[in-house]
C-alpha cells in the first residue's frame, strides 16, 4: 500500500524520545502543531490508558479538535510523538493505515459516505481489510509454492490454509453490521442512503462504522454539535452504553453535563496547552485554573 | 446518401477517437494537479499548467492546421488519426478542468473519514471521491462532448471528408434549394447525434443520483 508522500515532519531538531510507558495505549509526548505563524498546540504531553474515557473540554480555537486530529495523524503535527500501542505514528516507516484501522474516528459533520447505503458504509473498512488479508495469504502460498520446486526435501515450507473466502468475508462483515444496526435500532435503514436520515440517525451510524473495525480507542470530535437539540439525548446515550462497556474513549465536546458524568478524567485546554487536568469532581467542583473558572462560569 | 453516409462516419470516427483520447488525457491532468506541490510534482504540475493555458488560448482550427500541416506532415499519414489526435489534445485540457472542479467539490470530511477508517489514499480516491465527484461532473464532461461533436465540422477545413463537407459537395448548382437541402438534412443529423447524447447523459446522470433521492 503507497504512504501518503508528504512529510509528516517538518521539523529542526526533533525532541528525543523519551522512555515509554509499556501500560500506555495511546502516549502524546511534547507534541506540537502550528499552521505557519499560528501555533495551535504548544508542546501538550499526555497519557491514555486502557479503559479511560478522556473528556476535553475548552473554548473555541484552543486546539481540541487539532489534538485529536493529530492522535490518528490526520494533521501531521509540526513536532512530538503520537505512541500508539507503542508504535511511533509519526515515524514514515510506520504503515499509518494499519494502525488507523485499530482507531476509531467520530466527526463533527458525520462524514457518511453518501454514494453508498447505510450497511455498504459499514461493511466497506471491513471487507476491504478481510479480502487484503486474503489476497495476500494467497500471494504467499503462490511465491512458496513455486520457491519449493527450489528447495530441498527438508526445506520445504507449508502452505498456509486459506479458510475463508471472499463470500464469506462479506457475509461476515454484513452480519455483524446488522448486528450493530440492531443494536442502534436501525437495522430497518440498512439499505437507506444516508442523505434520507436525520442527523441522529447518522451520526449513531457512524459510530458504528467506526465499530465494526473494532477500534481499541474511540476519538469523538464534538459528535453531538452539528445536531438538533432533541437528538443529542439518543447519540449521548450510545456513547455512553460504549463508555460502559469498557471502551477507551477521547471525546472533544462542549456538553458540560456528559463529560462530568462519563468521563475519568477531563482535560481543559486553552491556547494549545493542557491547562488543567484531573477528575471531572475536580475540574468542575473544584477548578485551580482562572481562565478554566472564568470559562466554566460562562457554560455551566 | 451515399456521400452523407461516409461523413457520417467520418464525423462520428473522429468525434469517438477524440473523445476517448480527451477522456484519457484529462483525466491524467486533473490527477497529476491535484497532487500535492511536493517536489516530485512540481515539473509534471507546471507542464499541464502550459499545457491546459496554450490549449485553452489558441483557436481549434489553427492547432489543427498545425497538427496537420507541421507535425503530422507526412506523406500517406493517415488524416484522421491526425484529426483524432488534435481534438483528443483540445478536448483534454477542457475535460482536465471540469475532472479538476468535480473532485475537488467534493467534501473533504468524506475523504477524512475513510482514511480514518485506515483505507489507503488510492482506494479512498477510487470508491468515495471519485464516483461522488463523478454526479458533478458528468454535466461539465456533457457539455464539452456536443462541443467537439460539433468541432469536428472544422476537419473540412483540411479537406477531410465529414459531415460537413459532404453536405458542400452534394450542394451544387444554380437553384437555391439544391445546396440547401442537404446542408438542413446534415445538420439535422449533427442534432440527432446530439440529442441522442444529451439523453444518454441524462440517463447516466439520473442512475448517480440515485444515492440523494429521498
Amino acid at each position: 500500500m503507497k504512504r501518503n508522500k508528504k512529510p509528516r515532519y517538518i521539523t529542526h531538531k526533533p525532541t528525543p524520545v523519551e522512555p515509554l510507558d509499556p501500560d500506555a495505549l495511546i502516549e502524546v509526548q511534547h507534541l506540537s502543531k502550528r499552521y505557519g505563524e499560528l501555533q495551535v498546540l504548544n508542546d501538550v504531553s499526555d497519557k491514555i490508558y486502557q479503559g479511560d474515557k478522556i473528556a476535553i473540554i475548552g473554548p473555541s480555537g484552543s486546539g481540541k479538535s487539532t489534538f485529536l486530529r493529530c492522535l490518528n495523524m490526520l494533521e501531521d503535527p509540526t513536532d512530538g510523538y503520537v505512541f500508539f500501542e507503542g508504535n511511533n505514528l509519526c515515524d514514515l516507516n510506520v504503515d499509518i493505515n494499519v494502525q488507523r484501522r485499530r482507531m476509531g474516528m467520530v466527526f463533527q459533520q458525520f462524514n457518511l459516505f453518501g454514494n453508498m447505503s447505510v450497511l455498504k458504509n459499514i461493511t466497506l473498512a471491513p471487507v476491504h481489510v478481510g479480502l487484503q488479508e486474503l489476497k495476500r495469504a494467497k500471494r504467499e502460498n503462490l511465491k512458496n509454492k513455486f520457491l519449493n520446486l527450489f528447495r530441498g526435501k527438508d526445506s520445504k515450507m507449508p502452505a498456509q490454509h486459506v479458510q475463508t473466502t471472499k463470500k464469506q468475508i462479506i457475509s461476515d462483515a454484513q452480519e455483524n453490521a446488522l448486528r450493530l444496526l440492531k443494536r442502534i435500532g436501525l437495522e430497518s435503514k440498512a439499505n437507506a442512503y444516508p442523505s434520507t436520515l436525520s442527523g441522529g440517525q447518522r451520526q449513531r451510524i457512524a459510530i458504528v462504522r467506526a465499530l465494526a473495525m473494532n477500534p481499541k480507542v474511540m476519538l469523538f470530535d464534538e459528535p453531538t454539535s452539528a445536531l438538533d437539540p432533541e437528538m443529542v439525548g439518543e447519540v449521548l446515550q450510545l456513547i455512553k452504553e460504549l463508555a460502559t462497556e469498557g471502551m477507551t474513549m477521547v471525546i472533544v465536546t462542549h456538553e458540560m453535563g456528559f463529560a462530568r458524568e462519563v468521563a475519568t478524567r477531563v482535560l481543559f485546554m486553552d491556547g494549545g496547552k493542557i491547562v488543567e487536568q484531573g477528575a471531572p469532581e475536580k475540574v468542575f467542583g473544584a477548578p485551580e485554573n482562572d481562565r478554566l473558572k472564568d470559562f466554566l462560569s460562562k457554560v455551566l | 446518401m451515399g456521400m452523407i453516409w461516409k461523413g457520417l462516419q467520418m464525423t462520428l470516427i473522429i468525434s469517438v477517437g477524440a473523445a476517448a483520447l480527451g477522456m484519457l488525457i484529462g483525466t491524467a491532468i486533473a490527477l497529476i494537479k491535484l497532487q500535492p506541490k511536493t517536489r516530485a510534482f512540481i515539473a509534471p504540475k507546471a507542464i499541464c499548467d502550459v499545457y491546459v493555458t496554450v490549449i485553452r488560448g489558441t483557436p481549434m482550427a489553427l492547432q489543427l492546421f498545425i497538427m496537420a500541416f507541421v507535425v503530422f506532415a507526412i506523406r500517406g499519414f493517415p488524416q484522421v488519426v491526425t484529426a483524432i489526435i488534435a481534438f483528443g489534445l483540445n478536448s483534454g485540457a477542457y475535460v482536465s478542468e471540469n475532472i479538476r472542479a468535480g473532485i475537488l467539490s467534493v467534501d473533504k470530511g468524506q475523504s477524512e473519514a475513510c482514511r480514518a477508517l485506515g483505507m489507503s489514499s488510492a482506494f479512498t480516491m477510487l470508491r468515495i471521491v471519485v464516483p461522488q465527484g463523478m454526479k458533478n461532473v458528468i454535466p461539465a464532461i456533457g457539455n464539452e462532448l456536443v462541443a467537439l461533436i460539433k468541432e469536428t465540422s472544422i476537419v473540412s477545413m483540411i479537406g477531410m471528408f465529414d459531415l460537413t463537407m459532404a453536405a458542400n459537395v452534394i450542394g451544387s448548382g444554380q437553384h437555391l434549394a439544391n445546396y440547401a437541402a442537404p446542408m438542413f438534412v446534415v445538420a439535422l443529423f449533427y442534432l440527432a447525434i446530439v440529442y441522442l447524447l444529451t439523453l444518454g447523459i441524462k440517463l447516466i446522470e439520473r442512475r448517480l443520483r440515485k444515492s440523494e433521492k429521498k
